[in-house]
């Protein structure tokens, strides 16, 4: 069974290596933009790191698990508005980060006062 | 030449968020993942926010995306410290290969 999981996991990162290398991420707006293809492989790498982030999210044994990784999950996203700034050419996007920044802030600290639970008695 | 410097601290911080997540899945612990993400995830991020600024220049977008970056290094430490804080209060258990615990020695001494 294990062998099994790892087995799924080769095949899932090769594949992702191997897309990175063939085709860039298209964009619909700007195509001619400068590091059009650079910039399309980035998007790619973030993709790959946030579907890690939500296998722990999936698969977390304890309540906190699953927190830290919808903070995690939360700081990357603001990369991903950043990158999709230059790529696009669309300047709200940051503003989109900077709001989720926010709100993940937010998220992250009631999140926790809710898991230490017992110490409102105290 | 401003925009070469941008993408190689691009390239940097997608070194850090994907080393990151790769800590996130593999560690054995809550505070272990705790301490691998937050610091690599958060470092990463200030340099992709960092390489966008130095793309777009001093515009709207630029501005915006330095103000983000402080108000990421000041608030992203303060979260990890909340979780951690609570899921140690919680009582969720270390990993076996602890040696140290300095939180629950002083809980006991102030009892």
């Amino acid at each position: 069974m294990k062998i099994f999981r790892w087995f799924i996991g080769m095949i899932f990162i090769v594949g992702i290596v191997i897309l990175i290398i063939i085709r860039p991420l298209p964009f619909l707006f700007y195509p001619d933009l400068p590091y059009i293809n650079f910039l399309g492989r980035v998007l790619y790498i973030i993709i790959l790191a946030c579907i890690l982030c939500l296998y722990r999210v999936w698969r977390g044994p304890t309540g906190a698990d699953r927190i830290v990784a919808i903070d995690i999950l939360g700081i990357m996203i603001i990369g991903l508005c950043a990158v999709l700034t230059i790529s696009t050419g669309r300047p709200w996007y940051i503003d989109i980060g900077i709001a989720w920044a926010l709100q993940s802030f937010i998220t992250a600290l009631a999140l926790s006062k809710y898991l230490e639970g017992k110490g409102f008695d105290d | 030449m401003i925009n070469i410097i941008g993408l190689i601290f691009i390239s940097i911080g997608l070194a850090f968020d994907l080393f990151g997540c790769l800590g996130l899945v593999r560690l054995p612990d809550v505070y272990c993942r705790l301490q691998a993400a937050t610091k690599c995830v958060t470092l990463g991020t200030c340099s992709i926010l960092f390489g966008t600024f130095l793309i777009v220049g001093f515009t709207a977008a630029g501005i915006k995306s330095l103000l983000c970056m402080i108000f990421l290094a000041l608030t992203a430490p303060v979260a990890a410290h909340a979780i951690a804080r609570g899921a140690h209060r919680a009582g969720i258990k270390l990993w076996k290969g602890s040696v140290v615990d300095k939180y629950t020695e002083d809980k006991e001494g102030e009892a």
